[in-house]
C-alpha cells in the first residue's frame, strides 16, 4: 500500500515537472486520488519537487479543500452564506447529518461520505446550494437532501445526480450540470452575441499602445470592486522591464452572494479568453493564466475545450492570428478554496504553489508579479468589457454609465427578491431602480459588494451604483423585514475570522475581537460603550491591516452600526451594579469551587 | 551624499537616501518608530503592524514603505497611538503570555512595547487558546504560548543560517509555527548556534538552560524603555517644521 503510494504520488509530481511551483495542482492531484494529502505523501512530495517538508504542510494545511485528514470517497460541501441560510441551511444540513449518521466535518465509519460546510460557492441565487466531490447541487431541500444521499449510496457517482440539466451551456456535454444562469435583464453590451476572433483580430490590427489607448479612452475600471483603471494598470506592466510577462484572469470569485462570474464562464468564455489576449498583445505577454476557484471546478473540462478550440482556430499559441512574433496561451490553475485568493497578489502567490498570503507592496505586480516578472491581474468581467471595446470602440462603451464610471455591471443578486441572478446595468442606476428590476418587495436593509461592502438602510436606497458612490464589486443581497440582521452582520464576521490569511495581527486578531464583542451584544451581555469599543476595534483593524481583506473585514459591523444603530442600541444596557455584563461571577470560581470542594454560595 | 533628501516625520525634517525604507531612515535620525517583527539585516516581512504610519496621507508599514522626496509621516500621533496600543493588546490576549513567570522578562520586546505604550492589562478578553511546546530538542525549546508569529525565525534560519527549520501551518487564528520536520524540533536539522535562536522577540523560541544567564534588573529593557537606543542617536531634536513651509 505504502510503496504503492509512495510511486502515485511521484508519478503526480512528474505529471508536473516535479516543479514545486506547482503545488497547487500536486497536492489536489494527490487529494482527489487519495482523499487526502497525508504525512508520507507530504514526504514524498517534498523529495520529488524539492520543497521541504514544511512548505508542502504549510500549503495543504491553508487551503480549506486540501486536507491531511483522509476525507470519505464522496465529500458533501453545503454553503454557508446567509442567503443559504435565508433559504432553508440548518434544515438541509440536519438532514444531510441524520441521514448520514454523523455531525458536519465528520466522516462515516465505512469511508463512503464526508459531511462539510463551506465558504459561499456561488449559487446563492439558487440556495441551498451544496459541491458533492465537484458537483454543484441547488435549490436543497431537506427531502432531496435525504434522497441524494440514498441515491449516492446506490451508485456513489456524484455526476448522475444531475436529472435536469439547467439552460445554456449548463447543459453542454462537457458541463453537464443543474446549475442555472438566471441571466437576467441582460444584453445590452457584456451578453450580446459574440463573433469569435473579431476582437482579437482588431486589436492585432492597431499597434500595443494603441489597445492601451483604447483601453484608457473607455475609462475601463476593474470590476473586481477596487475599480483601479484597467488601461493604467496596463501600461505599468507595459513599460516594466522584462523579458517575461504575465497576464492573469482572476476568475476566483469569492465575494460570498457573487456569482455573475460564474456566468460568464459559462456562457461567455470566448470573451474572457479573448481578453486575456488582446491584454497578453498589450503589455507584451507570452503567457496568461485563469486561476479558477476550485469551486467552480465542474467548468474545467468545458473551459479547457474551449481553449482547444481557440488553439485550433489559430487564435491562441505560436503566431496568433497569423501574426508573427506574437505567441500567447493560457493555462488554467485551480484554487483550492480560500477567499483571500482573490487579492491579487495572494492569488500569485497561490499560482507559484504556496500560501494564499498577499504580498508586501510595493513593488506592484505590475512591476515584480508572477515569477518576479510584470503582471497584470484582472477579473473576469474586466476581461469581458476589453473584447467589448475592440469590438465596438470605446466610444459605444462609454455611452452606458457615468463620467467616473463608465459601461455596464453585473450585478449578483440573492435574497428576498422574487427574481434572483444575474443583472446587468448600467452604473449609475439607483439601489432603488434595482431593487425593483429584482423584484424586492419589502427590502429593509441590502447588503452591496458582499460582507467586504456596506449594509444599507432605506435611506441610502437613492444613491448610485458606481465606484464613487455606492461601489461593488457584484455582490449583492436584499433582506426583507423578517431578518435578523445582526445574526447576518455575525455570520459575515464568522467568514472573516476563518477566511483571514492570519499573516498581519490586526485581521488575525482583530476580527475574532469583533465578532466576540458582536455575539455578546447580540446575548444581551454588553453595555454602551462596548458599541464604541466596537467602532475603535473596526477603526485600527481597517487602519493597520496589511491587505483589503483585513481592511474591509469590519465593514459589516462598522456599516451596520452606522445605518443601523438602534438594532445595537437594543441590546445593549448599562450593567446595574457597575460589574460588566459579560462577568459571570459563578463560572469564575467555578474551577476553584472543585478544586477546593467549597460551595461559593456559603463562602466566606 | 547629493541624492539624499528630506522627508517629514510629525513635522520634524530628517535626511533620506533612495532605496530607503522610512523605518530606515528613521532609525538612522534617531526616530523612533515602533516595531516587533522588523528587525534589520533580515527582509522586511510586515506582519505585526506595530510600524504603520500615515505616509502621505495613506496607511503604510515604515519597515517596507520605501521613502519619496517631500513624504509627509505621521507617526506619534495620538491616532496611532491608539492603533498601537490596540495591537499590542492583541498580541497579548492572542497568546498565552505570563510575564511573572517568563523567562525573557525583561529582554521582552512585547513587554517593553506595553510597558513604554502604557499598557498595563489588555481590554480585551483572552483567547485562551491551546498551544504547543515543543521541548524535544535536547538544547531548545519551542513555547508557542508566547509566539506572535513575526516570522523572525522563519527569515533567519532561511537567509542567515541557510536551513529552513521553520515555518507557519494553517490559516486565520489557526495559524501557528511549524517545524520542518514531520514530527518535532529535535527531527531538524536547527543547530543551537543558529542565528535563528537569537532573533526571537518574545520567550517563544529560546536556549535551554540560559534563561537567568543575565540576572533581572539587569536587562534590556529594565532601566529604559525600548527604542532609546534610536532615539539616542539624535544628536539634538530640531523644532518641528510646517512641511507647506518649507516645500514652497
Amino acid at each position: 500500500m505504502s510503496e504503492d503510494l509512495a510511486a502515485r504520488v511521484s508519478a503526480i509530481c512528474r505529471e508536473y515537472g516535479s516543479d514545486a511551483g506547482r503545488m497547487m495542482d500536486i497536492t489536489r492531484a494527490v487529494q482527489a486520488g487519495f482523499g487526502c494529502v497525508s504525512e508520507q505523501a507530504v514526504e514524498v512530495i517534498a523529495a520529488a519537487t524539492d520543497a521541504t517538508v514544511a512548505d508542502v504542510e504549510s500549503c495543504v494545511s491553508f487551503y480549506s479543500f486540501l486536507s491531511s485528514e483522509q476525507k470519505g470517497k464522496v465529500v458533501i460541501r453545503l454553503s454557508d452564506d446567509v442567503p443559504d441560510r435565508m433559504a432553508g441551511f440548518q434544515r438541509v444540513l440536519d438532514a444531510f447529518s441524520d441521514e448520514l449518521g454523523i455531525q458536519p466535518g465528520e466522516t462515516t465509519e465505512d469511508g463512503a461520505f464526508t459531511l462539510e460546510t463551506t465558504a459561499c460557492i456561488g449559487l446563492s441565487d439558487q440556495a441551498p446550494g451544496a459541491l458533492i466531490n465537484d458537483v454543484p447541487v441547488t435549490h436543497l431541500s431537506s427531502d432531496s437532501a435525504r434522497e441524494i444521499v440514498r441515491e449516492l449510496r446506490r451508485h456513489m457517482d456524484p455526476r448522475r445526480l444531475v436529472h435536469e440539466e439547467g439552460d445554456g451551456n449548463n447543459a453542454h456535454p462537457q458541463i453537464h450540470s443543474m446549475v442555472r444562469n438566471n441571466a437576467r435583464g441582460m444584453g445590452a453590451i457584456l451578453y450580446t452575441p459574440y463573433n469569435r476572433g473579431e476582437a482579437v483580430n482588431k486589436a492585432l490590427s492597431i499597434s500595443p499602445k494603441e489597445v492601451i489607448r483604447a483601453i484608457k479612452t473607455a475609462r475601463l475600471r476593474g470590476r473586481g470592486g477596487a475599480g483601479f483603471p484597467a488601461g493604467m494598470k496596463w501600461e505599468f506592466a507595459r513599460n516594466a522591464p522584462g523579458e517575461a510577462k504575465y497576464v492573469i484572469c482572476n476568475a476566483d470569485e469569492g465575494e460570498p452572494g457573487t456569482f455573475k462570474d460564474r456566468v460568464l464562464l459559462t456562457e461567455r468564455s470566448d470573451r474572457v479568453f479573448a481578453g486575456m489576449t488582446i491584454a497578453g498583445y498589450a503589455i507584451g505577454a507570452a503567457h496568461g493564466i485563469l486561476y479558477l476557484r476550485a469551486e467552480y471546478k465542474y467548468l474545467r473540462p468545458f473551459l479547457e475545450a474551449q481553449l482547444e478550440q481557440r488553439r485550433e482556430d489559430g487564435l491562441l499559441g505560436k503566431s496568433v492570428v497569423g501574426r508573427e512574433g506574437f505567441d500567447f496561451d493560457i493555462r488554467i490553475q485551480m484554487g483550492a478554496g480560500a477567499y483571500v485568493c482573490g487579492e491579487e497578489t495572494a492569488l500569485i502567490a497561490s499560482c507559484l504553489g504556496g500560501r494564499g498570503d498577499p504580498w508586501n507592496r510595493p513593488p506592484f505586480p505590475a512591476v515584480e508579479g508572477y515569477l518576479g516578472c510584470p503582471t497584470i491581474v484582472n477579473n473576469v468581467e474586466t476581461l469581458c468589457c476589453v473584447t467589448k471595446i475592440l469590438e465596438e470602440g470605446s466610444a459605444t462603451f462609454c455611452e452606458y454609465g457615468t463620467r467616473q464610471s463608465a459601461g455596464t455591471k453585473l450585478l449578483s443578486i440573492s435574497g428576498d427578491c422574487l427574481r434572483p441572478g444575474v443583472y446587468e446595468v448600467a452604473f449609475g442606476i439607483t439601489l432603488r431602480q434595482v431593487l425593483e428590476l429584482c423584484g424586492a418587495e419589502e427590502p429593509v436593509a441590502v447588503q452591496v459588494g458582499g460582507p467586504s461592502g456596506q449594509m444599507v438602510g432605506e435611506s441610502d436606497f437613492d444613491r448610485q451604483i458606481c465606484f464613487d458612490d455606492l461601489p461593488t464589486g457584484g455582490s449583492m443581497m436584499v433582506f426583507g423585514p423578517d431578518r435578523d440582521l445582526l445574526e447576518i452582520v455575525e455570520n459575515f464576521m464568522d467568514f472573516f475570522v476563518e477566511e483571514s490569511c492570519g499573516y498581519c495581527t490586526p485581521c488575525r486578531v482583530g476580527n475574532v475581537l469583533l465578532r466576540e464583542t458582536l455575539s455578546r451584544v447580540r446575548n444581551g451581555a454588553a453595555e454602551p460603550q462596548d458599541l464604541d469599543h466596537l467602532e475603535s476595534l473596526g477603526e485600527t483593524v481597517r487602519k493597520t491591516s496589511r491587505c483589503g481583506l483585513g481592511q474591509n473585514s469590519p465593514n459589516p459591523i462598522l456599516s451596520s452600526l452606522e445605518n443601523f444603530r438602534h438594532l445595537y442600541e437594543d441590546l445593549v444596557s448599562e450593567a446595574p451594579d457597575g460589574q460588566r455584563r459579560s462577568f459571570d461571577l459563578d463560572r469564575a470560581v467555578q474551577e476553584a469551587a472543585e478544586i477546593t470542594g467549597r460551595d461559593p454560595a456559603h463562602a466566606g | 551624499m547629493s541624492d539624499e533628501f528630506t522627508v517629514y516625520i510629525d513635522g520634524v525634517e530628517i535626511a533620506a537616501r533612495p532605496g530607503q525604507t522610512v523605518i530606515e531612515a528613521a532609525d538612522e535620525a534617531g526616530v523612533y518608530i515602533p516595531r516587533l517583527c522588523h528587525l534589520p539585516g533580515l527582509p522586511p516581512h510586515g506582519s505585526c503592524r506595530m510600524c504603520t504610519v500615515i505616509a502621505n496621507g495613506r496607511s503604510a508599514s515604515a519597515c517596507y514603505q520605501p521613502v519619496s522626496p517631500g513624504m509627509v509621516v505621521e507617526n506619534d500621533t495620538d491616532d496611532m497611538l491608539e492603533h498601537r496600543k490596540a495591537l499590542i493588546e492583541m498580541l497579548f490576549v492572542e497568546g498565552n503570555h505570563f510575564c511573572m513567570v517568563c523567562e525573557k522578562s525583561g529582554h521582552c520586546e512585547l513587554q517593553a512595547l506595553a510597558y513604554r505604550f502604557g499598557v498595563t492589562a489588555p481590554r480585551f478578553p483572552y483567547h485562551w487558546f491551546p498551544r504547543e511546546v515543543d521541548s524535544s530538542h535536547p538544547e531548545v525549546i519551542v513555547d508557542r504560548n508566547r509566539c506572535i508569529l513575526c516570522a523572525r525565525c522563519v527569515r533567519a534560519s532561511r537567509d542567515l543560517d541557510g536551513k529552513q527549520v521553520f515555518h507557519f501551518k494553517h490559516r486565520g487564528p489557526h495559524k501557528k509555527l511549524s517545524v520542518n520536520a514531520t514530527a518535532r524540533l529535535k527531527d531538524t536539522d536547527i543547530d543551537v548556534t543558529d542565528a535563528a535562536l537569537d532573533v526571537c522577540p518574545v520567550g517563544a523560541l529560546m536556549r535551554k538552560r540560559r534563561a537567568y544567564d543575565v540576572p533581572i534588573g539587569e536587562r534590556l529593557y529594565d532601566h529604559e524603555p525600548i527604542g532609546s537606543d534610536i532615539e539616542h542617536r539624535a544628536s539634538s531634536a530640531p523644532d518641528p517644521v510646517e512641511p507647506a513651509e518649507v516645500g514652497s
